[in-house]
């Protein structure tokens, strides 16, 4: 533990990371009201992200997606006890701002909603709030912990309903993660240099075969099968976007992916997750997207 | 010696670590059969909850109050304390109710109000470091606890019998401090 704690001794760093330690096993909804955020607690949901859209609406009605409105994010907070998340845009510190000075429990700096900057990310460190980021490969999850991350999520492709780019992304960062564990010394500054991340970050990897805060997984979870899977591919957590709330019985799909969480590596219990659930999402082909529609390309 | 550690949300794998860096063999406990072996139990951090949740669908709530209730060591930090006392308020919610206190959960507030502080324990000399993440209080402690630290006049590690509850996370410093009293209340039950 304590090897795992010196990439920073900095106490804020490590209160930011160990809410994140907190959310491991768990699943996190993204909710629009307080009656969904009640729902995802009820159902076990270990945190809500308040937000205005799911993604999956957002794809659909187009035009430029911002943080909630602080309304919103504030019914949810008196709803429930377990922590809520809010979404930034990509650059958008002052959003970011708002979010602390509304006392969110973690800010999610996301792809879902418009970029408000192309070239940089918010400087993370500055807030006493932890952000989580997504990320598609090892060099972006490190480039965002090195701006202040606490926590790492793949960005999949958000309201798809689609695993696939989830389980590319995980697979990407769990394996380029392997590679530097195999590297000598001499080796890591090239692969700093390749991976675009500072070389502290790549050779805490190299020794710890792990990022130095909690790997979770985001963009595409719709059902218990699909939560099993990327927990078995190296997840600690699960945020599930439009998944609950697009389906035809938020309520037991809910619980159901909670469950399927927990009991990843069981598959009875994963099964008994999966049984009459209903419709799930219908979903997207990704291959059928264009470039431009794609929502895990925003941000570097 | 095994050491149960419920691992169905939260900082599980933080314990473990710290357990077998202490030379203990640890076991995940996710189902109730997975109790029977034990020598001791650790309730993580975490979301209460949705752990509280987990011990119901899984037929865990019983069997842990009964263990608990005769010979079994039982150690929570943060949620997990939540789960072992007696009342529960903001809001209230069932618990195993194996210590005699009352908790009020995230009395601090938010995360913005989470800290790493230090204070002094009965079990040393030295101050102990400790993690606050969106902390419970101990409002009230009955006659058979021990307060074992404080943090603004409110216990914050307490003890009655071979049941420990911390409302910080000392799995997640590098000292062993709390850790190494719990397994030795351990080792004397046994």
């Amino acid at each position: 533990m304590a090897e795992e704690l010196t990439f920073s001794t900095d106490p804020q760093w490590r209160v930011k990371v160990g809410l994140a330690e907190m959310l491991k096993g768990g699943v996190i909804m993204d909710v629009t009201n307080a009656d969904q955020a009640r729902i995802a607690e009820k159902s076990g949901a270990c945190a809500v992200m308040a937000l205005e859209r799911v993604p999956a609406d957002i794809r659909k009605e187009g035009g430029v997606a911002r943080m909630a409105s602080p309304k919103i994010i504030r019914e949810i907070q008196a709803a429930v006890t377990i922590p809520v998340m809010a979404k930034a845009r990509i650059g958008h510190f002052a959003e970011a701002q708002v979010l602390e000075a509304l006392a969110v429990d973690f800010i999610d700096e996301s792809e879902v909603l418009t970029p408000a900057d192309e070239e940089n990310h918010i400087w993370k460190h500055s807030f006493r709030i932890p952000f989580v980021c997504g990320a598609r490969n090892l060099g972006e999850a490190l480039r965002r912990i090195a701006e202040g991350a606490a926590m790492i999520r793949t960005k999949g492709e958000a309201g798809s309903g689609n695993i696939v780019e989830a389980v590319r992304h995980m697979r990407a960062i769990v394996g380029e993660m392997k590679r530097l564990t195999l590297l000598g010394e001499e080796e890591l500054i090239g692969a700093s240099k390749q991976l675009g991340a500072p070389l502290d970050l790549v050779r805490w990897v190299a020794r710890n075969g792990k990022l130095p805060v909690p790997n979770f997984s985001a963009g595409g979870v719709a059902t218990p099968a699909d939560a099993a899977l990327v927990m078995q591919l190296g997840a600690e957590a699960v945020f599930v976007g439009s998944g609950v709330f697009k389906s035809s019985d938020p309520d037991r799909r809910a619980r159901a992916i909670v469950k399927a969480t927990t009991h990843a590596r069981d598959p009875k219990a994963v099964l008994e997750a999966s049984e009459e659930l209903g419709e799930a999402m219908k979903g997207l082909d990704i291959r059928q997207l264009d470039e431009k529609e794609l929502l895990q390309t925003r941000g570097w | 010696m095994k050491i149960g550690i419920l691992a169905v949300q939260g900082d599980f794998e933080a314990h473990r670590k710290t357990i077998e860096r202490l030379g203990a063999e640890t076991a995940f406990v996710k189902t109730a059969p997975d109790l029977e072996t034990l020598d001791a139990l650790v309730l993580p951090g975490g979301e209460s909850t949705t752990q509280l949740q987990f011990l119901n669908d899984e037929g865990l709530f019983a069997p842990i109050v009964e263990r608990g209730g005769k010979t079994l060591p039982i150690f929570g930090t943060c949620a997990g304390a939540i789960l072992l006392a007696r009342e529960v308020k903001n809001p209230p919610q069932a618990s195993l109710g194996l210590v005699d206190m009352t908790m009020v959960r995230n009395a601090y507030g938010p995360q913005i109000e989470s800290c790493v502080t230090q204070a002094v324990t009965t079990l040393s000399d030295r101050p102990v470091e400790m993690v606050f993440i969106r902390a419970p209080v101990i409002e009230r402690v009955g006659p058979a606890v021990e307060v074992l630290a404080r943090r603004d006049d409110k216990p914050i590690l307490v003890r009655q019998g071979r049941i420990l509850a911390a409302t910080f996370h000392p799995e997640l410093t590098g000292d062993v401090t709390i850790h190494s009293f719990f397994l030795k209340l351990v080792r004397d039950v046994r």
